[in-house]
């Protein structure tokens, strides 16, 4: 099955995939220093967000989530690729200024239907495409 | 959609101001390319989230911006830093980090944005007009600037806040656009007792429904009194924009893009109404503790997120007098404000009772509480909501009055009256 989202920012990477059952605010909900969802009331409390394709059904809470994303990026503990169910200007923007920097990136895409991605491993493809790795 | 430039902003992306400028523009248009944004707005004023230290990175880019001769072009005001500068010693940071810190606010003072270390601008005389188009950061700044204001900005991310006030542009999308500020979702309010909808710990915990209820859509709200000032709809905002993605809202009667709830709508049909009703009202208050119910265990006080205006540390001088407090009580508030009490003899009466004031930072994004993590009393949404995953501490939510009383007592005391 491939699912297919709009390119937020270009790249293709492959990953865990990690589902949010909770809305997620990297500020004050993601520890830069680990990479592990910190915010003690969030039902993932505790799992790392590296190397996963992390699914956000919605954008919530802190304008600082941006500069969180950009520093788990320098630190190496970003996700492998971020799939937004809204386009959201304040995550994406930290990898955006994360490419600026000289950092790598890593794909962003919004997708409409997150709720049918398969579980397990996922691959996220250059032009959007989204299927099981 | 292809995003289309004018020969201005083409000619900034070419580096006709410099460096600078064209970094900040390829990342403004990339923000309008990513959001779907036909065009750019130009922009009066901007309030910039991105001066507190969250990491080396963000310090690196601030100064890059620095080293490439990068200036505002538009009035900015800064938001919290990480230190309070005017107490050093109150933040404990090792030297490395608080160094850090000060880098960053350095950088941004740098870049020509004004000092006011404080997210409520708007209690430092930044107050756009009814309509204005700016470039705002800081969810409760952007639910304020928007709602209370009228003034037009997105909810911006740390970053593209200072590369819009270095170009003077926004990707012109969303809340800048009259469509997308119409209410979708109408909370009718009016079921609570008035007596309730007048009390000022109703709208912090108003503000933590209303961001759980509606996310990122745009409500009208019904029931809110007429007179309500800005203190509450700043509360309201800010809790809002802590448990949802809430830019802006609507009271009806009461906010200046809502005289009736029909103008709030845009003449059109909500999609959705939501009855507040008080069962409702109380989980949402509910959700804002953390500690142990049943414990009546108190370890601090912490007011002043958003900050503290005047007339707040009026109200809590009022309470405070002639009291002693048993724990840590902190109030964060800007240095503006603070010149402000100092003016009116505040100080001293906060003081002899025991009140701390933290200036330019605030105690869930510095590390200023008790190094023993415990229970955190507080009559804000926003630090109830953030406290436990910044700084350890369990929360217990009650009103100014609940605060003064509990610090007094050193244990909780709330009146629960006020909930039934």
């Amino acid at each position: 099955m491939v699912l297919k989202g709009r390119v937020l920012v270009a790249g293709s990477a492959e990953g865990p995939l990690l589902r949010m059952t909770a809305p997620l605010s990297f500020w004050g909900g993601v520890d830069p220093k680990t990479g592990r969802i910190s915010d003690p009331r969030h039902p993932q409390h505790g799992l790392a967000i590296g190397g996963t394709v992390l699914a956000l059904p919605e954008p919530r809470g802190s304008s600082s989530s941006s500069a969180v994303m950009l520093e788990l990026i320098a630190r190496g503990l970003a996700p492998a690729a971020l799939l937004l169910g809204e386009a959201d200007a304040i995550l994406a923007l930290g990898i955006v200024v994360a490419g600026e920097m000289g950092h790598p990136t890593l794909p962003a895409l919004e997708v409409a239907e997150l709720e049918r991605l398969p579980e397990g491993r996922v691959r996220v493809d250059i032009d959007g495409s989204i299927r099981a790795g | 959609m292809t995003l289309a430039l004018t020969a201005a902003e083409r000619a900034l992306l070419e580096g006709s101001g410099g460096p600078a400028a064209a970094m900040a523009m390829r990342i403004v248009a990339e923000a309008a390319r990513l959001m779907g944004a036909p065009s750019l707005v130009q922009v009066e004023s901007a309030h910039i989230d991105g001066c507190l230290y969250h990491g080396d990175s963000g310090v690196h880019f601030a100064e890059r911006l620095v080293e490439l001769g990068g200036r505002v072009a538009v009035p900015s005001t800064l938001n919290v830093g990480a230190l309070d500068l005017l107490h050093p010693g109150r933040v404990r940071f090792d030297p490395e980090t608080g160094g850090m810190a000060r880098r960053l606010m350095a950088a941004s003072e740098a870049l020509g944005c004004k000092p006011t270390w404080t997210c409520a601008p708007y209690q430092a005389g930044h107050r756009p007009r009814l309509g204005a188009h700016v470039a705002w950061g800081e969810s409760n700044a952007v639910a304020f600037v928007n709602s209370v204001l009228g003034a037009r900005t997105n909810r911006l991310g740390d970053f593209l806040d200072l590369c819009c006030a270095i170009t003077a542009r926004a990707p012109c999308y969303g809340l800048h656009l009259d469509d997308a500020r119409r209410a979708r979702l109408v909370v009718d309010a009016r079921g609570l007792s008035e007596r309730l909808r007048r009390l000022d710990a109703f709208y912090p915990v108003l503000g933590a429904f209303l961001g759980a209820e509606a996310g990122s859509e745009v409500a009208a709200i019904l029931g809110v009194p007429s007179d309500t000032d800005e203190d509450r709809l700043k509360a309201l905002g800010a809790a809002a924009a802590s448990t949802g993605a809430v830019g802006l809202f609507h009271a009806v009667g009461v906010t200046p893009e809502a005289p009736a709830l029909e103008t709030a709508l845009g003449g059109a049909e909500p999609e959705r109404r939501v009855e507040l009703k008080p069962d409702l009202l109380r989980a949402a208050r509910d959700r804002l503790s953390t500690a142990a119910a049943g414990s009546d265990v108190i370890d601090a006080v912490a007011v002043g997120s958003p900050h503290f205006s005047g007339s707040e540390f009026h109200a809590l001088a009022a309470l405070a007098r002639g009291r002693r407090f048993r724990v840590p009580f902190y109030a964060c508030t800007g240095r503006g404000v603070l010149t402000e009490i100092e003016r009116a003899g505040l100080l001293a009466p906060l003081k002899e009772a025991g009140v701390e004031i933290v200036v330019d930072t605030c105690v869930v994004v510095a590390p200023i509480l008790p190094p023993e993590a415990g229970v955190l009393m507080t009559n804000s949404g926003k630090f109830a909501f953030y406290a436990p995953a910044n700084t350890g501490f369990a929360t217990v939510y009650g009103s100014l009055a609940d605060c003064v009383a509990s610090a007094t007592a050193g244990r909780v005391v709330r009146d629960e009256r006020l909930w039934s």
